[in-house]
């Protein structure tokens, strides 16, 4: 439980801000494919090397790279919008997964990868989540200011001659980067939960991009602590705890948040005399 | 110093849009660049701005480096809605001298407030621009290019959708620039304000119809002269011999 709680907790921090950059930037479901896209790297390192951690994150890492690359690609190329392109890649990418933990491995090894398991969390993945969190964080504090500038005025950010490209590759692998830290807990098909979440869920208390990503953050901890408080209380999975939990965060936000949300809508404040 | 295009050919996928144009901007300069829909206007700022490749010719910028250049292109370009108060925004004309990471100090701020002053908008620093109205956001933008200090602005139709007030003062921000020694090429559409403010004008449909003080340039004839130009070059797709040189046009 303690170690559950340390890895959510670690996961919760690097994720959340990810997951803010991704909604700002409509990227949402690149995020979401990425999830999906570690899939085949995780299955064909636990073919090849069995249930080793390492190798299989190197793999998931290696396909999540392969498929953003891949959507761009056919994206530029092809007259297809680019989130049908995604959309095909990522299925295809959790179909070849699924079918090659099926003829390899057990039941209980495609429902481990598939969902996850907090309680399989053990201190090598601890220092794995650790590494990444910490990494990320500080990568994003080096991109921040051009990660900014890139996903608000793109066009002020070419004539000023930021690096805009450097900056948006960092961003993708951060992201792929977070789904292989997450997986282990929450499963490839729900990691992406944990960074778009709370980012959605933020979106509706803050119109400040720092107070956005605070809120994030928080919402994301406290989230995946009560998530996993009720899963190993009542005997849960842990990952759609989480996940759960975290959609009532969203539900409550969209009900009753500060901006744009339903109560925002139809019930506003008195407004001010001026 | 002023600044000399010879022979620009640029557009997009070996159509150029902009066809064999040669002139040049007088330093601290007024220019007006009008013309119909599709004859190039945006893509000769871009071409000077460095985002299309030219096709043929070359920009002799006499001098004027591109940490020089501001550009602010029409208004859907930039997401409105994203999180970040106005004074981030107009901080970020600093880029050239911070960079990605140098620290924004208090000189900076007190530059971006004093920006924000001339176009009155010193009360609105610490709102989100989502809540900005049309006019607002373009002063808000004109701000961040005076922080800029820029030599060259390039400007495709700011008063789009601005209210008369608001465009008769950011008016008086061009012609503050121009007696600063700024030269500024301004993609324009609306012809009486191109009469009554630019001393100089353009006028391109795909290829230079005139060039020079605005009174002479947007003569009933070249006016004509323009609309017909766009029509005709529709359906040529041969390659282009002009100037003697074969080009895949």
């Amino acid at each position: 439980m303690k170690r559950a709680l340390t890895g959510a907790v670690l996961v919760s921090c690097s994720s959340a801000p990810l997951g803010v950059f991704l909604v700002l930037r409509r990227m949402s479901l690149l995020g979401d494919i990425m999830a999906h896209a570690i899939l085949p790297g995780v299955a064909a390192a636990f073919i090849l090397f069995g249930m080793s951690i390492p190798v299989m994150s190197i793999g998931g890492l290696a396909a999540g790279l392969t498929v953003a690359l891949l959507a761009g690609v056919v994206s530029r190329f092809t007259a297809l919008r680019e989130d049908a392109s995604f959309a095909a890649l990522y299925l295809i990418a959790v179909a070849s997964g699924v079918l090659m933990i099926s003829l390899h491995g057990t039941a209980q090894d495609l429902e481990d990868i598939l969902f996850g398991d907090a309680r399989l969390l053990d201190e090598q993945i601890l220092s794995l989540m650790a590494v990444i969190s910490g990494s990320t964080l500080l990568a994003l504090l080096l991109i921040y200011r051009t990660l900014v500038v890139e996903s608000f005025d793109p066009v002020f950010l070419r004539t000023v001659r930021g690096n805009g490209g450097v900056v948006h590759a960092v961003f993708i692998t951060l992201t792929v980067l977070n789904m292989v830290a997450n997986y282990r807990a929450m499963g490839t098909l729900m990691s992406a939960g944990l960074m778009l979440v709370p980012a959605i869920a933020s979106q509706f208390w803050t119109q400040h991009l720092r107070s956005m990503l605070a809120l994030a953050v928080a919402l994301a901890v406290s989230g995946s602590m009560l998530g996993l408080i009720l899963a190993f209380s009542c005997n849960l999975p842990s990952g759609p705890s989480i996940i759960l939990i975290l959609g009532g965060f969203y539900l409550f936000s969209l009900l009753f948040g500060r901006f744009g949300s339903v109560r925002a809508r139809y019930f506003p404040f008195r407004h001010f005399s001026r | 110093m002023s600044i000399t295009i010879n022979n620009l050919t640029a557009g997009y996928d070996r159509h150029p849009v902009v066809h064999h144009l040669s002139g040049s901007f007088a330093d601290a300069s007024l220019t007006a660049v009008a013309g119909p829909n599709g004859g190039g206007k945006s893509t000769l700022l871009k071409a000077l701005v460095g985002f299309v490749p030219l096709m043929t010719g070359r920009i002799d910028f006499g001098g004027i480096k591109s940490d020089d250049i501001a550009y602010l292109p029409q208004q859907f370009e930039i997401d409105r809605t994203f999180p970040i108060s106005v004074i981030d925004v107009v901080l970020l004309g600093n880029w050239s001298r911070t960079g990605a990471y140098k620290p924004m100090g208090k000189l900076h701020k007190k530059e971006a407030l004093d920006a924000l002053a001339e176009v009155d908008m010193a009360a609105f620093a610490s709102r989100p621009v989502v809540s900005l109205s049309t006019g607002q956001w373009q002063r808000v933008l004109f701000a961040r290019i005076i922080v800029q200090r820029a030599r060259l602005i390039l400007l495709d139709e700011p008063f789009a959708a601005i209210d008369g007030h608001t465009t008769l003062e950011l008016m008086q921000q061009l012609k503050q620039w121009g007696r600063n020694g700024v030269t500024i090429i301004c993609v324009m559409h609306d012809l009486n304000l191109v009469r009554s403010h630019f001393p100089q004008s353009l006028l391109l449909s795909r290829e230079l119809i005139a060039w020079g003080s605005t009174a002479d340039v947007l003569s009933e004839e070249n006016l004509e002269a323009a609309l017909e130009r766009r029509g005709s070059w529709q359906e040529s797709l041969e390659r282009c011999e002009i100037n003697g040189e074969e080009r895949s046009a």
